[in-house]
């Protein structure tokens, strides 16, 4: 059966191919642009109606000072220490966030882990709630205590996750197991301070566990995009074997030429690095981690050479999106981005599960 | 014929069961070899300690002249191609993207056009192209079984390994899968393993079956030499009745032995 026209095909199916991924490289280019677009109107959006002209005179001028441009000092505090920081670090955070939601899915080959199921973000919690409560720090002194005790705990459970899983057998049952047992234990350490909390501390933490841009710092921004900007590449020099592990399992990924307990430790690792580096300032923005990959891949498929780069532009359009509406649905009052993006995100996840009818996950 | 396959005293235990026992066995190219045996005799072990999905412990195993056991995983992937009995649950992925997989041992990267050629040329070799960009996930069990064929030859190897290549299929495409891994052994000097339960298959099909009994090769040889009334009262602990008329024999079930000594 099978042999005839084999020249003429083979080279047909590798065109159609070349066409096939020219479609994805543009599907994420129009993401990015969108997110360009949004994030741009987003800066004109807020309490103090400023006009494009003016947002745009201030954004020109803190980026390129030497234009020489006049800028109205209200419109550049506003524009400069308020809105852009709070933008800039909605991009960071939720393309941080969806990056390492997408390894950490690939990685595992689960479609239900990203950081936050996977015990990160409750030992950041605990660690927070920790310094709130407890008054107990582990580095640092002041209001810095609660972001130093969320990034420690939090990297001091994904180093706990590895170890265990590493004396298991680097498995993605191990991970999935000791992950959501740590979550537990830490979801109960971290009740039980709340139960002995004052008022004003229960406060507190709640207003940390919300997850929120305020507060958004450049000095906090530098921090995450160094974290970002050498974590991101190797994440994606690894999405052959991400695909091979992701598609095909271990035992297939090895006959591969893939050693997957490396490519395993080192993604999580990073993907935790990332995360944790985020929830130290924002405080944990749940759901983006998860659904950005999610949406991603049924926009452009599985192929992890696209799918990360592209969640990252996905999950920063999506936290954007909440944030702005989120400050400006019942101003002044600014609703916590945390909250937002669920009620965002789950309503536009849910029509696209429906409307892809292609067999998404079997 | 060269030989392209050489296996010297392999064993393998899990945890404290020994799966596998110092199994010795040469294959040359062209060479079609079925595995057969009962459930939990080393089949399977025997295949993954090949290409290092298990490490056996004593024994070498020699690819195209080249211990695998001093060689890194990927310059094992370039010679060994890997067919899984069945692809599990995982993320849509298109079959040319899953064939292509095949080319990770060569590329670090990019992808060249040759790449894309080889990848090609399994797809159309396995009559797929009308599938080519559709979702793996949307494939019938013997479509996917070509794809994972397709795969493993767009490694180029010299060994095909293949786990249960059949087991999941209805007969005209077991027959299909099976007619496919004769002629890429034949044209491509391939050296072919694979573990497989169907007897009569693994005589139809098969140059040499390897008959596997708790871990030990308990016979070696031509269809005819090896399927025997009373090799499979041995070692599968069944009377059957033989038929040769096609020139090879034919294995016709007729009850388990009633009870097994030793």
């Amino acid at each position: 059966m099978i042999k005839q026209p084999v020249a003429i095909c083979a080279s047909s199916s590798s065109e159609a191919y070349s066409r096939f991924t020219a479609r994805k490289i543009l599907a994420s280019l129009l993401i990015l642009a969108l997110l360009v677009v949004v994030a741009l109107v987003a800066t004109t959006i807020g309490g103090v109606d400023l006009g494009v002209g003016a947002v745009a005179r201030s954004i020109v001028a803190r980026i390129a000072p030497w234009s020489g441009l006049t800028v109205d000092p209200m419109a550049d505090v506003i524009v400069g220490h308020l809105r852009l920081p709070r933008i800039v670090m909605g991009i960071l955070a939720g393309g941080g966030l969806a990056i390492a939601g997408a390894a950490m899915q690939g990685a595992l080959r689960n479609p239900l882990v990203c950081p936050f199921t996977i015990g990160v973000a409750s030992g950041a919690a605990l660690g927070a709630s920790l310094a709130i409560i407890a008054g107990f720090g582990l580095i640092g002194m002041g209001r810095y205590v609660v972001m130093t005790n969320a990034f420690l705990f939090a990297m001091g459970t994904s180093l706990l996750i590895l170890g265990v899983a590493r004396l298991r057998g680097v498995t993605p049952e191990s991970f999935l197991l000791v992950g959501i047992a740590l979550m537990s234990f830490f979801g109960a350490a971290t009740g039980l301070l709340q139960f002995v909390a004052t008022e004003g501390e229960l406060v507190a933490v709640v207003h940390w566990m919300f997850g929120s841009l305020t507060g958004s710092s450049w000095v906090n921004i530098a921090t995450v995009a160094i974290v970002l900007l050498i974590c991101i590449p190797i994440m994606i020099r690894y999405s052959w074997d991400l695909n091979a592990m992701a598609c095909g399992g271990d035992e297939v990924s090895k006959s591969l030429g893939v050693n997957c307990g490396r490519v395993r430790t080192v993604s999580m690792l990073l993907a935790s690095l990332i995360a944790a580096s985020i929830i130290t300032f924002t405080g944990l923005i749940a759901f983006v981690g998860l659904v950005a990959p999610h949406i991603t891949r049924l926009l452009i498929g599985a192929d992890h050479r696209f799918l990360l780069p592209a969640s990252i532009a996905m999950g920063a359009l999506l936290l954007v999106i909440a944030d702005t509406i989120g400050r400006t649905i019942v101003s002044p009052v600014i609703i916590p981005v945390g909250i937002v993006i669920s009620f965002v995100g789950a309503p536009f996840f849910f029509y696209l599960l429906m409307v892809r009818r292609r067999e998404y996950w079997q | 014929m060269a030989v392209k396959l050489e296996i010297n005293g392999i064993s393998f235990s899990y945890g404290s069961r020994r799966a596998l026992r110092d199994a010795i066995l040469t294959i040359d190219g062209s060479e079609v070899v079925s595995l057969v045996g009962p459930n939990g005799s080393g089949k399977t072990t025997l295949l993954k300690c090949i290409n290092r999905i298990l490490k056996p412990k004593g024994g070498v195993v020699i690819v195209a002249g080249k211990d695998v056991s001093r060689i890194g995983l990927k310059e094992i992937a370039r010679s060994v191609g890997y067919v899984p009995q069945s692809a599990a649950h995982s993320f849509p992925v298109s079959v040319f993207d899953t064939v292509l997989l095949g080319r990770r041992p060569y590329v670090s990267w990019g992808i060249s056009p040759q790449d894309k050629e080889v990848v090609a040329e399994a797809i159309a070799l396995m009559g797929l192209e009308e599938f080519a960009l559709r979702q793996f996930n949307e494939l019938s069990g013997g479509e996917r079984q070509r794809v994972l064929i397709a795969r493993a030859l767009a490694q180029q190897p010299q060994v095909l390994l293949l786990d249960e290549p059949t087991s999941n299929l209805d007969i005209k495409h077991q027959l299909e899968v099976l007619q496919i891994v004769r002629m890429v052994a034949t044209e491509r000097e391939i050296a072919v393993v694979m573990a497989i339960h169907d007897l009569n298959m693994a005589s139809r099909f098969s140059d040499t079956i390897v008959c596997l009994r708790r871990g030990e090769i308990y016979d070696i040889g031509s269809p005819a030499d090896v399927i025997t009334e009373e090799t499979i009262r041995t070692v599968y602990e069944v009377e059957v009745a033989i038929n040769g008329n096609s020139g090879r024999p034919h294995i016709v079930p007729l009850a388990p032995v009633a009870v097994a000594v030793n």
